[in-house]
């Protein structure tokens, strides 16, 4: 295999979409997750204007349950870098109390991730929003187009999308209209690691096998980052050596046990996996074609 | 890069229930390209659904939409990634339906080359050539037929060999129809029990040539784009006006040359060919001359930038450049132009007529385009050229297109980057059609207008007056021309000098040869727009009283008048007082079905979004309305107070 022919070829189409979306936005910003594709993507950014910093500030959606580690590492990286960040938060949701504990994934993730997206973008009236979403995902996002049309409510027609020709994309739009577009379409999980390792981009520790709290639940190691976590008598946290193939909100991310403590470690475990990144994921097996409804809605 | 380690992206595609997301499934399996989760859930959901008996059905891979797998066909392209120790794949999974030939277009595009699924019991289909001539439009050069499920025809020989004499044929008539010719190779297999995917079949010992992933591994990635001519389009101007600071310290000394402290670069992809540092280039449209003096790739300093790099390049001298002009090299210039004989899928369910504008993207910029003439269609099956005078939905055609400002292009065969446009529709802002520009056309070249001494503003000016339309819209029996004849005797009063334009004068002598056919009425309009422009630039006051049911007509009128001269009034009457006011009987007439197309009745009208003004008419009188139009051009300088 060559990967850095393959690598080099995603590189290099990936920076010549973030242009052309920044080009022709009004008011253009990257969704920031923290997690390891936002890096990749933000990496390209820097690399596609440099020397200038990228036009567009980082939107960090925080849902208040997100890892410690990944706060800190989204805190710093926007400090090292110089750009602006907007961390928003569902005030309301957080006045009712919503968590993923008292209020279910679904209900929790509609609030706190989707309400929250679409309350953020409109407060900032972006109209090209970028995102590191990956078509090797999920069999929807595998459907998205890479500069994706979301009315003014901000949800997503699958069976009208656009047709998307050569590297014209047709960006008109009306007022309070905006696209998704995701540079990293079609990166796959292991291109994704591959190029940190060349490129020797900072990603959160989380991602690293290390000594962690965990409980057992449903089968899936979930770390106990902080007091908020509600154990069940005799349920005691354990350390085990884990690591997260994929972040979001602690309690809904699954561990994996793994000795893979360097970027090295990782891409070797990747080229010989047998499970897919999302089986950590605990929001995709709500439901048949949840990924699907929870886009058309406005999640990313 | 494009050569070692690139990526090969192809496309699967061919008449539905083929076997396309089937055929991608299995070889994702076989490949050692899906987890075990993956397989775990299709097989749960195989056996729920039982599409496929006990085995497992792998189309419910790709058909990722709820939609999709509640009516068990695809409706989008599904997108799938894999690789071989050899090489890595994009495969975009295509839509068979005709209905979404839109969503197979937009796969093929970006791919260099394309799987053809056949069912051997069927043989080639007419939806089967139609995606093999889109293929082919696209610039696909390399085409592998895969006559599929091969199993249920009793793995026989001779049926494959009738097919593939089939799929030579279809090859045959796309060289004739004057597209270069294709590479083309057919291929027996079982896509569900994967004979012939990865390893040749014992099932088919008469067949000894590629497997299906043999040829995968074996075609070559990409169109050559690096041997074209050096195109880049500039998407984007890096400014940096920080003179001193940390930023400069860690960079490279040649920002610091920039000059007055701000460092400029144009960035963008190297779509064609390749340009070096010092390579002497053309900007255009504007035509300078300078040189590369720098070039950037990421925070890279690099001597030479290939096809499908995204640099940042600096020319010596200070300049003007700007997102849309395009750098090439001075000795493989691009032409610039502005009228082309092109070809079109058209997307839209609005069918296309000639006289409709649109505006036109390209990676050399947009402009507005209007299509002077349809050439013809092009029989998606029979590859046959036929006369037509509109394309509907899915069609396939050929026609002419004017721009309104001369743009740097190649010809689609030569460039696919610089040769292909998309149409968009300036109100609903969908994509109505992709383009591909065959060659320029040099009318206006060849008609050069002449030398104007006396120009519209001296014509104007001797009349001492500024020249308009009043273009009224509005039902038949609305008032427009009863109110147009009124407001002209005011303006005579005042001394101005007008001119009425209305279905009398016009319809009955110039349009006398035009129908009341959609592309009919378009015509009218135009035609009366290119007359009302012409008595403008005469310097009269021109009013105009036609019912013009569409916006895109009004707007193009607009379009082609200087800015501010074309006053659009509706005459806002309901439809149900024209019609019961009736002046002509012809409402009457449209009721009982003498009258086809009637406006209202059997036709639509679109009333003006934002007219200059809107004039109801109910309990109204005539004089009233024709003074609040003169009321309008005072207030807006068109007429002296």
């Amino acid at each position: 295999m060559k990967p850095n022919g393959a690598l080099h070829q995603l590189e290099q189409e990936s920076i010549r979409i973030i242009r052309e979306a920044v080009a022709e936005a009004e008011r253009p910003v990257m969704l920031y997750s923290v997690g390891k594709d936002s890096s990749v993507m933000l990496h390209l950014a820097l690399k596609a204007f440099y020397p200038m910093n990228p036009p567009f500030p980082l939107l960090h959606v925080d849902t208040t349950w997100k890892f410690r580690e990944m706060i800190a590492f989204r805190d710093a990286t926007a400090a090292r870098l110089g750009m602006e960040l907007i961390a928003y938060t569902n005030q309301e949701g957080l006045r009712e109390g919503v968590t993923p504990f008292t209020h279910g994934s679904r209900a929790y993730t509609d609030v706190m991730k989707t309400d929250a997206l679409r309350m953020a973008l409109d407060a900032g009236g972006f109209d090209m929003i970028l995102g590191g979403a990956r078509r090797d995902e999920e069999k929807s996002r595998a459907k998205e187009r890479v500069f994706s049309f979301r009315d003014a409510r901000h949800h997503w027609n699958p069976r009208g999308q656009r047709p998307e020709l050569w590297s014209v994309p047709n960006l008109a739009r009306n007022r309070g209209e905006s696209f998704r577009v995701f540079p990293l379409s079609d990166w796959t999980e292991l291109d994704v690691w591959r190029y940190i390792a060349r490129e020797a981009i900072p990603v959160v520790p989380l991602y690293f096998a290390a000594r962690r709290p965990v409980v057992e639940r449903a089968g899936q190691w979930i770390m106990v980052d902080d007091g908020r976590m509600p154990l069940s008598p005799g349920e005691t946290p354990r350390m085990k050596v884990v690591r997260f193939r994929t972040l979001g909100c602690y309690p809904l991310s699954a561990a994996v046990e793994s000795r893979a403590a360097t970027v090295r470690g990782i891409v070797r475990e990747l080229e010989c996996a047998r499970s897919s990144e999302r089986a950590g994921r605990l929001i995709d097996f709500d439901q048949a074609g949840s990924m699907e409804k929870k886009k058309q809605e406005g999640y990313f | 890069m494009t050569k070692a380690g690139a990526i090969l992206r192809f496309l699967a595609c061919g008449s539905v229930d083929d076997g396309k997301s089937t055929l991608i499934g299995h070889l994702l399996h076989l490949t050692g390209n899906l987890y075990d989760d993956q397989v775990a859930i299709l097989e749960q959901e195989s056996a729920r659904l039982g599409t496929n008996g006990a085995g497992i059905d792998y189309s419910l891979l790709l058909d990722g939409l709820t939609a999709e797998r509640e009516q068990g066909i695809t409706i989008d392209v599904a997108y799938r990634y894999f690789a071989t120790p050899q090489r890595h794949f994009i495969v975009a999974d295509t839509p068979g339906h005709e209905r979404y030939t839109r969503n197979m277009a937009t796969a093929a595009s970006r791919c260099s080359a394309a799987l053809i699924l056949v069912d051997a019991r069927q043989g080639v289909l007419p939806q089967t050539r139609r995606h093999a001539l889109i293929c082919a439009l696209m610039g696909i050069r390399r085409f592998l037929f895969v006559v599929n499920k091969m199993d249920m025809a009793g793995w026989s020989e001779q049926g494959f060999r009738e097919v593939q004499a089939q799929c030579n044929r279809l090859a045959g008539d796309l060289e004739r129809f004057g597209l270069p010719r294709a590479e083309c190779v057919a291929v027996p297999v079982s896509a569900l029990n994967g004979d012939n995917l990865v390893a040749l079949s014992p099932n088919m010992p008469w067949y000894d040539g590629t497997t299906v992933m043999g040829w995968l591994h074996a075609v070559a990635p990409g169109e050559g784009m690096e041997h074209a001519a050096p195109r880049l389009p500039v998407q984007y101007v890096i400014k940096v006006a920080r003179p001193g600071g940390a930023w400069q310290e860690g960079a490279d000394g040649a920002f610091r040359r920039g000059g007055n402290g701000t460092f400029r670069a144009y960035a963008g992809t190297v779509v064609s060919g390749s340009l070096k540092r010092g390579d002497r280039v053309v900007v255009l449209p504007s035509g300078l001359r300078t040189r590369v003096r720098e070039m950037w790739c990421g925070d890279r300093l690099v001597r030479q930038a290939v096809a499908g790099m995204a640099v940042a390049l600096s020319l010596e001298g200070e300049h003007d450049v700007v997102r849309g002009d395009m750098i090439v090299a001075e000795d493989q210039r691009t032409e610039l132009a502005h009228l082309f004989k092109v070809r079109l899928v058209w997307m839209d369910d609005q069918p296309l007529y000639s006289g409709r504008h649109y505006l036109f993207k390209g990676v050399a910029g947009t402009a507005t385009a209007g299509i002077t003439r349809i050439r013809g269609r092009i029989e998606p099956d029979s590859y046959q050229r036929l006369a037509a005078d509109h394309f509907s939905l899915n069609d396939i055609g050929e026609a002419e297109l004017a721009l309104s400002l001369p743009i740097p292009f190649d010809p689609y065969a030569e460039n696919r980057e610089t040769g292909g446009f998309i149409l968009t529709d300036r109100l609903s802002n969908a994509t109505v059609a992709c383009g591909m520009i065959l060659h320029p056309l040099r009318r206006t070249a060849t008609v050069r207008r002449q030398c104007e001494e006396i120009g519209p503003p001296e014509r104007a000016a001797i009349k001492g007056q500024r020249p308009c339309v009043l273009w009224l819209t509005g039902f038949s029996g609305a008032g427009k021309s009863t109110i147009a004849n009124c407001l002209e005797r005011k303006l005579y009063t005042l001394g101005r000098h007008t001119m009425l334009l209305d279905g009398d004068n016009i319809r009955q002598g110039l349009n006398r040869d035009l129908g009341f056919t959609e592309a009919g009425r378009i015509e009218n309009i135009r035609r009366i727009g290119e007359v009302a422009k012409l008595m403008t630039d005469a310097g009269l006051i021109v009013i105009t009283a036609f019912i013009s049911p569409f916006r895109a007509e009004r707007d193009m009128v607009r379009e082609i008048l200087p800015g501010g001269s074309f006053v659009e009034i509706h005459v806002d009457t309901p439809l149900e007082e024209c019609e019961r006011r009736d002046p002509k009987g012809l409402y009457r007439k449209a009721r009982q079905g003498e009258i086809p197309n009637f406006t209202g009745i059997d036709s639509p009208y679109e009333p003006p979004r934002a007219p200059a003004l809107r004039l109801g008419t109910m309990a109204r009188p005539v004089w009233e309305c024709a003074d609040a139009i003169i009321a309008y051009l005072r207030e807006h300088g068109l007429l002296p107070e």
